[in-house]
């Protein structure tokens, strides 16, 4: 059960090397192997998505990948995305919309939005309910992140048109 | 009454001075660093020589510890040490959580682990300790527990029936509290009554699901006899006497401290008898000790609520006004009363609140709560109300039915009138102001009842099954030292706020009251910039430490803007005063002459700018020599605030919900939700209406889908998130909030709670909204949550 392995990966385009316990899940390789705590633990079965990071450009659960796998990996987190100001207008829509409350689960829910709005940026709001299904919030009622979420891809979209 | 100042010469009608921030939508200061990942939740606090603490929990609901072998898990590398229940009671004194108040009330003795039985499946037995959370997980895989099964007391029905097991023989049986409130003549009410209808309701076993699981880190220092303690709680004074008391220290010798929370509900408010064994490890180790709950052992120990069968009747004349409520409320609370707040107080606030938007004479409310050997059950976000709510909303639409009347006509007919206040309710509350009449024109303002009625007739003949539903409700906030204090509990009442100015010009406030999402900080902000005069960026909020801030009550029955700002506005008023009267000195100006906009002190009849802030500060904190003498220069001020008149601030709300049925599945689909509801005073719209709505989502998830369900051998089955169903967005439909303003005349500020009113009223409005949906099938569904499977069953779909 003690099994290391050795991994060198991109975290936050920060060349990262370490020597892994091979149980040893993505988010609490990056909690407690390298002290970025943005991302939350909360469900453990990868339901609830407060551990959301990306991993090669794609929203992944922390809980369900194993540091071990990630040799050679590309990982972005809340910090890395808010240092590199990608989603800067997003966050800055949900301190206006008061979208955050514990903000427990709110950088997963950054990163699952972040997604959203490259994926699908001309969605409803009924399916940015749908695509934010994966990831709980117990304090908003969700209907402040859906609005946004929604301002942004309002605000992305008219920036796009004006070019 | 406060009578240090009045709203006039605080300028609180001046709404369109620049630093007049109570009642607008200021953002929160502290929401970018949540949105960054910045945060400082207890996980995220790491400390020299920490080591990691996993529990062995109780398989069996109900079992004697026959013996532990702990050499095996000795030997797992990276554990350093196993402790049981003895070693944990040589250090800590156990608890009883009983409210003298509470006449009757009995409980046994609790202690970290258990010394000889398991009461409950996931109590905790064992406790490893080793230098990483995985490491102490291998550590309890390898401990060696025999446990002899005992017969277990599981359904609550039953508990007090001859054969039942007791679960604490000492206590004679498994009664532990019963209260009947009884007014007027119940029995010749009934006998009088042109109808009476009857129905016995059921909500569900649930929980509060943190996102952010139980948290600690205890840290005991041997050098100077210190207990530190990084806490994920609501109520860091209140924890701190706890440790103390138990552990035989000093009070002063404890120091709490609670940054960031990621979700507490009340969950967090309570005694978790892991987190006082991870205390005693941390004093017996000399050295810090941290235990973060996983989810699993989250569903298994944090308290579970509302576990409730309700039989209640209502007597109604002719023309539809009610004559008398009789209520009977069986609850099991699992195999302890939960310390310090009791578990009776759900059950209580049942009886204290049924009925309570309504004018009626006559009365009969009993509470009877029993032991089960299950997850103890405790206080949980709106305690007592959504069940209350549900039993009378839900009678009440009986009523309508047996008269024929319109859901609203009957409501209007009986909600008590705007005029009726100062008044007292037929179960003792004393109520200052409401306003049902007043919410419900603006609710039927918002929700276009007309219109949905016509829908909901157009739809049934295409065989769709819509419905409308309606729940009134009271909401008990601000809560005086009648909740607790008086029954024995160190639970402060009272609640203090320090400001002081800073030589720049800016305040920085302390606060007991404390952050747990719903925007304190933010609030305290905005009531302080304002009482103040300098702008909200101004302000720096300091909560969440007790060795730093006020002693005070923390974050339980919506205290905080109504106790904790009243506080803040106080300390804010004295310390413009005390600003004033050195301005003035520099000035040689009077005090009265000057006020304070924007940080800058000003001509109060023709606002001319005389001095800013800083240049005060400046000259007080480097040049104080060139003052007078005999000036007093104390740019610090402290007031606390206690409710006075009234036990508590009651808050009144009305909500409606419209959904679908789908009758072939069984299940539900929320179309639109509203809710009018009175908090007094709004401080900051933005964040009420976000408090509104993430109580009514939590509401929703007990109705709908929040169900922590026990197999009949006390197995609890619904264990990870895959098994317990919470809100998800997509599900969840829009929610229209709108407010009645009513403020508290016990305080300047005239703030009451606004965090419990969603969850209170929303299970019965979906309730009456379902049934409203189903009745053209003669079905009816009682019992929350409202699955597809019971909906299909009241439909006779499924036997």
């Amino acid at each position: 059960m003690n099994r290391r392995i050795d991994i060198a990966l991109t975290v936050n385009g920060e060349r990262v090397a370490r020597s892994v316990d091979t149980r040893l899940h993505l988010v609490d390789f990056l909690r407690t192997e390298l002290g970025l705590t943005g991302a939350h633990t909360a469900c453990e079965h990868g339901v609830c998505g407060a551990c959301t990071v990306r991993v090669d450009g794609e929203p992944v659960r922390g809980c369900l990948v194993l540091a071990a796998s990630l040799d050679g990996a590309v990982v972005e987190t809340i910090e890395g995305l808010s240092d590199s100001g990608e989603i800067r207008d997003l966050q800055e829509a949900f301190v206006a919309r008061n979208a955050a409350q514990c903000g427990y689960c709110t950088p997963g829910m950054l990163v699952t939005a972040a997604d959203i709005l490259t994926q699908a940026p001309n969605a409803s709001r009924e399916e940015i309910r749908e695509h934010i299904s994966g990831n709980y919030c117990r304090c908003t009622g969700y209907q402040a992140i859906v609005d946004a979420v929604e301002d942004t891809l309002k605000a992305r979209r008219t920036r796009e048109a004006v070019r | 009454m406060n009578e240090i100042v009045t709203p006039k010469s605080l300028g609180l009608s001046r709404e369109d001075l620049p630093n007049s921030y109570i009642g607008r939508a200021v953002p929160r200061p502290n929401a970018r660093k949540l949105v960054e990942g910045r945060a400082t939740y207890t996980d995220d606090v790491t400390l020299p020589r920490l080591v990691h603490a996993a529990f062995l929990r109780s398989p069996h609901a109900h079992a004697r510890i026959v013996s532990i072998d702990t050499s095996a898990a000795l030997k797992v590398p990276g554990v350093v040490r196993v402790f049981t229940a003895a070693d944990l009671a040589a250090v800590c004194d156990p608890w009883v959580a009983v409210l003298a108040h509470l006449k009757g009330m009995k409980s046994a003795p609790q202690y970290p682990l258990p010394l000889e039985r398991a009461t409950w499946q996931g109590e905790a037995v064992v406790a490893v300790v080793a230098e990483t959370r995985a490491a102490a997980e291998d550590g309890v895989a390898a401990l060696a527990v025999e446990f002899e099964s005992l017969p277990a007391q599981v359904d609550m029905e039953t508990a007090l029936a001859p054969g039942a097991v007791v679960i604490h023989p000492e206590l004679g049986d498994n009664l532990v509290f019963t209260r009947t409130a009884e007014t007027g003549d119940v029995a010749a009410a009934f006998a009088s009554a042109h109808k009476v209808v009857e129905a016995t309701f059921h909500t569900g076993r649930h929980t509060g699901v943190t996102l952010e699981p139980r948290s600690i880190i205890a840290d005991y220092n041997r050098a100077d006899g210190t207990l530190t303690v990084h806490h994920s709680t609501q109520a860091p004074h209140m924890m701190q006497n706890v440790f103390a008391t138990q552990l035989r220290m000093a009070e002063s010798d404890v120091r709490v401290i609670c940054k960031d929370v990621g979700g507490s509900y009340g969950i967090k408010v309570h005694v978790y008898p892991d987190e006082m064994a991870v205390a005693c490890m941390s004093k017996i180790m000399g050295r810090p000790v941290k235990f973060i709950a996983d989810r699993f052992e989250a569903f298994g120990s944090d308290i579970h609520a509302r576990d409730h069968r309700i039989t209640g009747r209502l007597a109604v004349d002719a023309e539809g006004r009610f004559l008398a409520f009789d209520i009977d409320d069986l609850t099991g609370i699992g195999p302890y009363s939960v310390y310090p707040r009791t578990s009776a107080v759900e059950g209580n606030q049942v009886v204290n609140l049924c009925g309570g938007p309504y004018a009626f004479a006559n009365y009969r409310c009993t509470t009877t709560v029993v032991l089960q050997n299950k997850a103890p059950t405790c206080q949980y976000r709106a305690v007592g109300h959504p069940i209350a709510t549900t039993v009378t909303e839900g009678l009440v639409d009986l009523a309508a039915e047996a008269l024929g009347m319109d859901k609203v006509a009957i409501r209007r007919k009986n909600l008590i009138p705007d005029d009726a206040y100062p008044c007292t309710s037929p179960a003792g509350m004393k109520f200052e102001g409401l306003s049902h009449h007043a919410s419900l024109d603006k609710l039927l303002e918002m929700v276009p009842v007309d219109k949905i009625r016509a829908d909901q007739a157009e739809q049934r003949k295409r065989g769709v099954y819509r419905g409308l539903g309606f729940a009134s409700f009271i909401e008990l906030t601000n809560p005086s030292p009648f909740m607790y204090g008086i029954g024995g509990a160190k639970i402060s009442a009272q609640d203090g706020c320090t400001v002081r100015m800073d030589p720049d010009g800016s305040v920085v406030a302390m606060s007991g009251v404390t952050e747990q999402g719903q925007g304190t900080e933010a609030i305290l902000a905005q009531i302080v910039a304002h009482g103040v005069g300098v702008p909200v960026s101004k302000v720096k909020v300091v909560t969440g430490d007790t060795r730093t801030v006020p002693y005070g009550g923390g974050t339980w029955a919506c205290r905080g803007a109504g106790i904790g700002g009243e506080a803040a506005l106080q300390s804010a008023i004295a310390l413009k005063e005390q600003i004033l009267e050195v301005a003035g000195a520099m000035l040689q100006a009077q005090g009265a002459s000057l006020d304070i906009v924007m940080g800058e002190v000003v001509d109060k009849a023709t606002g001319q700018a005389r001095m800013p802030l800083a240049e005060l500060g400046r000259i007080v904190y480097y040049r104080g020599d060139t003052l007078p003498k005999d000036l007093a220069r104390e740019l610090v001020q402290t007031r606390h605030f206690i409710t006075k008149e009234y036990p508590f601030a009651f808050t009144n709300g009305i909500q409606a919900s419209w959904l679908e049925v789908d009758v072939e599945t069984g299940m539900v689909k929320l179309l639109e939700h509203w809710c009018v509801e009175d908090c007094g005073r709004v401080i900051n719209p933005m964040l009420v209406d976000e408090q509104v709505r993430g109580g009514i989502v939590q509401g929703i998830g007990g109705a709908l889908y929040e169900h922590c369900v026990y197999n009949e051998d006390g197995q609890l089955l619904t264990t990870t998130l895959a098994d317990y169903l919470v809100p998800m967005a997509a599900e969840m439909p829009d929610m229209h909030v709108g407010h009645v303003e009513t403020p508290t005349k016990e305080s300047l500020l005239g703030a009451k709670g606004a965090g419990e009113a969603g969850t209170a009223g929303a299970p019965a409005a979906i309730m009456n909204a379902i049934n409203d949906a189903i009745a053209p099938l003669g079905a009816k569904v009682l019992a929350q949550p409202f699955t597809p499977d019971r909906i299909l069953r009241a439909l006779g779909t499924i036997a």
